[in-house]
């Protein structure tokens, strides 16, 4: 029992790095990304292949995971961020299918379908991280959550914060005030799309192997989910909005009714979340975060 | 080998491919052109549609292939294309009407929510594995000058082009066409004018979605039906449309002729393996959206402040 609820726990750090980056795309900028699931299977596989084929450290790993998820989403935000949000969604909604696709099928890199095994295990000062003493790894992973939190924290409410919220609320007076509104969304593109490349590097070695049918369109959802459910704009409910999707997801193993409540029904309940919070409380449990105030924990109504 | 026939056979197989994707399309363009967002439902709304078809079908075809089947056939299909004529209007009534005056990000996410509610509550009820739906005819192709043609190949493009005609017929010539163009060119301004806008869009969101249903079942013949049948195939008809010049009902049926005709070509001749087909739609999507963002036949559209 404790060792699921550290599962969960494990999970929801994880997930959280991804609604974090997803939080500053679609909480800050207002765009709609919908691949955070291609971001963690770069990530992962980047991991993955060093650590196994090259023997590469863990630690070595995981800034190349997120540079090269930035780059990738720096390709992706160039030709598409230019126009209106709504040609982002789908690029990379395709953006997704494609990268799962190529590494179904790019054997001598990914091993297709099969996936690649044997990962090795974090080290610490010498000490082996292993995912199977579950303490360790929760530790790690958030970590991970923390630095990831202050830093986003931190620039969401620099400069180029404000100038996102700016973009965000009207892009043309933005862009007349001289705040180049391509370049900054871009930026925060790319900037989602890393720490979801960091997310999937902490998940390889979490698993110890990766396969390409992991990374379907409903983890995408999920982080959506996580963003809207908690409340767009702040990074503190978004943490809360991985933990309410984590539960959800493992609450029929925890109760031991896998059986019986077919799997379908969790995604549809996520459907329904999207569809009804939009509806009645498009700001989410906790609500936007006003700038200057600690609004942690504080309930808030965000905009109509 | 590379001869003019095998071009031919190339080009059929394209335009048929093309013809599905141009109805898909014209959903989606039709949606955007008045209500400006993308309907990210439509593709499971054609794989409900799908479903609904397949089960009349099997319901009334009888044993003997013959002219019944032929006839139950175009009766399952409607049966198709009404249903989801209902779920689409139902669809916009529930979870997109009342995001109308919303942020431009709220109607979106609240698509993808329907798009996830009815892709699995499909796999929940009818099952994750893809259903056959039998030919109610004799499918062996025939050759013309070396082209091989199937039946169903000529059944898609009679069927495509029968829709196409009588939708610009419809939204050029008839009364309600003209609201539509209307609403879609200046909501306020149309309801100053008396058109009931709430009642065109709903219109819109029935032809939309009944014609995605008939592509739906147009192509189960070869690709059965499945739960998540509508998502490729409605993202592709959404590059067909991007491709058009969103907005604009030419541009869609364009659009995907366009984008069929490159998939097949790009397979065959330029050697794109197979399994990378599903690409192609991507790269041109990026392409278009470099050099030509508003489409080949959209317009350029200046932001007011």
């Amino acid at each position: 029992m404790i060792n699921f609820i550290l599962l969960i726990l494990i999970y929801t750090g994880i997930y959280a790095l991804m609604a974090i980056g997803q939080n500053l795309i679609t909480g800050y900028v207002g765009l709609l990304s919908l691949t955070q699931a291609g971001f963690f299977a770069i990530g992962s596989y980047v991991t993955a292949i060093l650590s196994v084929t090259y023997g590469i450290d863990f630690w070595i790993t995981v800034p190349i995971a997120g540079i090269l998820a930035a780059l990738f989403g720096v390709v992706i935000g160039l030709p598409t961020l230019r126009l209106s949000g709504d040609y982002l969604a789908i690029a990379t909604l395709g953006f997704g299918e494609i990268v799962r696709n190529i590494l179904n099928n790019w054997d001598s890199l990914t091993n297709g379908p099969m996936g690649i095994q044997r990962i090795p295990m974090i080290t610490v000062f010498g000490m082996k991280i292993s995912p199977y003493a579950k303490w360790g790894f929760l530790v790690v992973v958030w970590l991970f959550v923390l630095v990831a939190f202050v830093l986003f924290e931190r620039l969401a409410n620099s400069r180029m914060g404000r100038a996102l919220e700016a973009v965000r609320e009207d892009e043309i007076a933005a862009s007349s005030m001289g705040i180049n509104a391509t370049r900054y969304k871009v930026w925060a593109f790319a900037l989602g799309a890393g720490i979801a490349g960091v997310a999937g590097s902490l998940q390889s070695t979490f698993i110890l192997s990766v396969t390409p049918g992991v990374f379907t369109f409903m983890v995408s959802i999920m982080v959506l989910c996580m963003v809207v459910l908690g409340g767009m704009g702040n990074f503190a409910a978004v943490i809360l909005g991985a933990f309410i999707i984590q539960f959800i997801s493992y609450f029929p193993q925890l109760v031991g009714l896998s059986n019986i409540i077919p799997p379908q029904f969790k995604q549809i309940l996520f459907g329904l979340i999207l569809v009804t919070m939009m509806i009645w409380r498009p700001q989410g449990i906790l609500g936007r975060k006003t700038r200057g105030e600690p609004a942690i924990f504080k309930r808030r109504g965000g905009k109509k | 080998m590379g001869s003019i026939s095998e071009f031919f056979q190339h080009l059929m197989n394209g335009l048929t491919l093309g013809g599905i994707y141009a109805l898909i399309a014209l959903g989606y363009t039709m949606v955007y052109g008045i209500l400006k967002f993308i309907n990210f439902a439509h593709g499971d709304i054609l794989m409900v549609g799908s479903y609904i078809g397949l089960f009349t079908f099997n319901a009334i075809r009888g044993q003997q292939m013959g002219i019944w089947t032929i006839v139950a056939f175009f009766i399952a299909m409607i049966a198709g294309m009404l249903f989801s004529a209902v779920l689409g209007v139902l669809i916009e009534r529930i979870a997109y009407k009342p995001l109308r005056r919303a942020t431009r990000l709220a109607p979106l996410l609240s698509a993808i929510g329907v798009s996830f509610i009815l892709s699995n509550t499909a796999a929940w009820a009818w099952g994750t594995k893809s259903r056959k739906l039998d030919y109610p005819f004799d499918n062996t192709p025939f050759t013309i000058g070396g082209v091989a043609i199937t039946p169903h190949q000529i059944l898609i493009l009679v069927v495509v082009i029968i829709m196409m005609v009588s939708l610009k017929l419809f939204v050029d010539r008839s009364r309600i066409g003209k609201a539509m163009r209307a609403t879609s060119l200046d909501q306020d301004t149309a309801k100053l004018m008396g058109i009931k806008a709430d009642q065109i869009i709903a219109i819109t969101f029935a032809i939309g979605s009944a014609l995605a249903a008939t592509a739906g079942f147009l192509i189960a013949l070869e690709i059965k039906v499945y739960p998540s049948m509508g998502m490729m195939t409605g993202l592709k008809a959404f590059v067909a449309a991007v491709v058009g010049g969103i907005g604009n009902i030419s541009g869609a049926m364009l659009g995907g002729i366009l984008l069929g005709l490159l998939e097949t070509f790009g397979v065959a001749l330029l050697g794109i393996p197979y399994g990378m087909r599903d690409t192609i739609a991507f790269v041109a999507l990026i392409i278009i959206l470099l050099i030509k963002p508003e489409g080949l036949l959209g317009k350029v559209e200046k932001e007011k402040v």
